[in-house]
């Protein structure tokens, strides 16, 4: 049977959005995994989908691979409606590589492959299976029983097998979890040549870092979407732009230095915080921080008042703020509210 | 339900069933049942009427006889209920069940493809049972137990009931299966499971119905209904989320 929409390894991908969800909601009884979810992914991104254990990134996962139904809402994946008459033609489309990996252990890492290709109808079996072991660097190792295995060489069958029958999207519950830097290293190389190949990955992850370094945008989730952007994007919204300004002695009367500066909205001046960037502890420095409207005219008129007002400027940095910044400000704010 | 309206793909049942028996020729629990269990099942049976002397009256030839053949039934019920019984928690605790679960297989694929894997081995290794028995009889056994042995209607019942019984000790340990978390308790209460259907061979072995042609193609067809409404109650067992959800504490 030859199958269409296959074939994403080529220029020509799908139209349209790869994962649209709408108003997406699973419970489990009385437990609510995630709720009221919408977003869309586009074809071509690498998406990342953060959120702290419990979140129900995993869940979305499962939902939207067709493993769970929804309780409400409605989701597009891979250009079909899901729907339980869909289920066989979206998991065609797709592949989802689980929380772990769910190898036989006592069969062989080609014989696992195998059994996947059967069970995906594929063509030119040994040809994909070498094609996908090479990718994964674990053609030598093809012969091994599965139990012999590291923890890192599994999660690498794992995505061998994901990658099996060319999908369109390809779901990574974190593909990283429990590996070494350099086995992570290796994981994120891999995502990075999938999305140079047009391959539409959705990541879930706890490394921030990893998201931000490979993902095209992230939603953050804690049940429901808290937010969802670039990351860059993300930092902006979240956090007001600063400037650290550290001056070797205090200022006589900052209020007068500060005040009325274009492209400064105020300013307060910088509790003592040795390990904080830019830090200003230390013996007799002083440290001003000034939330701006514009960085730009801000920056070089901040310099001048502070060089004008007799003081020895010692640094003057821009906040930089991290998607672990944006992380944890959201989470914390969900555990605020619960505590309430 | 319309995963039995659209056709089957014998491709990933092939797949499957090629998958099941890679996996439990290296399973030594299961490697150990399907190779040691029936050999004794054959074996005791051979050795018992080895010793019934030649002038054993017809009554007790018959009881004997009938003993042994349901003996050689037990190889058909328990077998498969090992193997079967470990089908669905087997993979679940290995965690397997969730990535096969995403590939485009069917639920019915699936059981057909498990229940299959756990067939056809059976199979074979019961008539082989059933064959060396017969030999070994028809070889050393006096007369008139090798005639009561090699009886058309005990015969016909003996080739029947095997994958009859075969077929109910498999829907009932994939049914037990899939509402587990543990292998050991689903296979104990899957050998357990499997043994009623040998009351109504043992209604034929005992002479409580006389062995016809008739009477065993009756008994024969009973055990197919039965098989098949078990095969329907499983089908609606099986149930992707159920599956993956199924039996486990959350
Ligand atoms: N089969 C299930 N039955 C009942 N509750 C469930 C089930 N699966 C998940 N849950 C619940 O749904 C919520 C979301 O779980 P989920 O596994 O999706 O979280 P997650 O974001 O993947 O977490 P982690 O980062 O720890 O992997 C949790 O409260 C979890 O206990
Ligand atoms: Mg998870």
């Amino acid at each position: 049977m030859k199958r269409d929409g296959a074939t994403t390894r080529t220029a020509a991908a799908p139209t349209g959005p790869a994962i649209v969800v709408d108003g997406l909601t699973k419970r489990f009884g009385e437990r609510t995994a995630f709720a009221d979810v919408s977003f869309d992914v586009a074809y071509g991104e690498v998406f990342g989908f953060l959120g702290p254990n419990g979140a129900g990134k995993t869940t979305t996962v499962r939902t939207l691979g067709t493993l769970l139904a929804p309780t409400s809402g409605n989701a597009t994946v891979a250009g079909l409606p899901l729907t339980e008459a869909n289920g066989v033609e979206i998991r065609r489309r797709i592949a989802v590589m689980p929380e772990s990996p769910g190898l036989y252990l006592r069969l062989s890492v080609a014989e696992n492959l195998e059994f996947f290709a059967g069970l995906y109808e594929l063509d030119d079996r040994r040809g994909r299976i070498e094609r996908a072991l090479r990718a994964v660097n674990l053609l030598d190792r093809a012969g091994d029983p599965c139990r012999a295995l590291s923890k890192g060489l599994r999660q690498r069958v794992g995505l061998a097998r994901a990658l099996l029958s060319d999908p369109q999207i390809l779901f990574l519950d974190e593909p990283t979890s429990g590996l070494d830097p350099l086995a992570a290293r290796d994981v994120h190389g891999l995502i990075d040549g999938l999305r140079r190949q047009g391959v539409t990955i959705f990541l879930t992850t706890h490394r921030l870092a990893e998201a931000e370094a490979l993902c095209d945008r992230v939603g953050i989730m804690n049940t429901t979407l808290r937010t969802i952007g670039r990351p860059d994007e993300l930092r902006e919204q979240l956090f007001a732009k600063t400037l650290q300004i550290t001056t070797r002695t205090p200022l006589d009367d900052p209020d007068a230095v500060f005040a009325g500066l274009p492209g400064v909205e105020g300013w307060h001046a910088r509790t003592a915080d040795p390990g904080g960037p830019g830090g200003a502890g230390g013996a007799g420095g002083a440290g001003y921080v000034l939330t701006l409207s514009d960085a730009e005219l801000a920056a070089p008129a901040a310099a001048r008042a502070v060089v004008g007002a007799g003081a020895d400027l010692l640094a003057l940095s821009p906040s930089h703020h991290s998607l672990e910044d944006v992380y944890l400000q959201l989470i914390d704010e969900d555990v605020e509210a619960r505590t309430r | 339900m319309n995963a039995l309206q659209s056709p089957l793909s014998w491709t990933r049942i092939r797949a499957l069933i090629r998958k099941e028996v890679n996996d439990y020729r290296r399973n030594r629990f299961i490697a150990v049942t399907m190779a040691v269990l029936p050999v004794v099942f054959m074996i005791s049976p051979v050795i018992t009427i080895f010793k019934l002397p030649a002038d054993a009256p017809a009554s007790r030839i018959d009881t004997v006889v009938g003993l042994s053949l349901l003996y050689l039934m037990l190889i058909p019920a328990l077998v498969p209920a090992v193997v079967a019984s470990y089908a669905v928690v087997g993979e679940r605790e290995q965690g397997t069940l969730e990535p096969v679960l995403t590939t485009p297989v069917r639920p019915t694929e699936f059981l057909l493809g498990k229940a299959l894997a756990a067939l056809l081995p059976t199979l074979l290794i019961s008539y082989l049972m059933y064959g060396v028995f017969l030999a070994a009889v028809g070889a050393f056994a006096h007369e008139n137990v090798v005639h009561d042995i090699f009886q058309a209607p005990r015969i016909l019942a003996q080739l029947l009931f095997t994958p009859l019984l075969a077929g109910w000790s498999i829907w009932v340990g994939i049914a037990i299966s899939t509402r587990s978390s543990d292998v050991r308790v689903a296979q104990q209460l899957s050998s357990f499971a499997s043994l009623p259907p040998l009351a109504v061979a043992a209604l034929v072995g005992f002479d409580v119905i006389k062995p016809t042609l008739t009477v065993a193609l009756g008994l024969g067809l009973a055990l197919l209904v039965i098989d098949v409404l078990a095969w329907r109650v499983v089908s609606t067992l099986f149930h992707r989320e159920r599956l993956l959800t199924g039996g486990v504490k959350a």
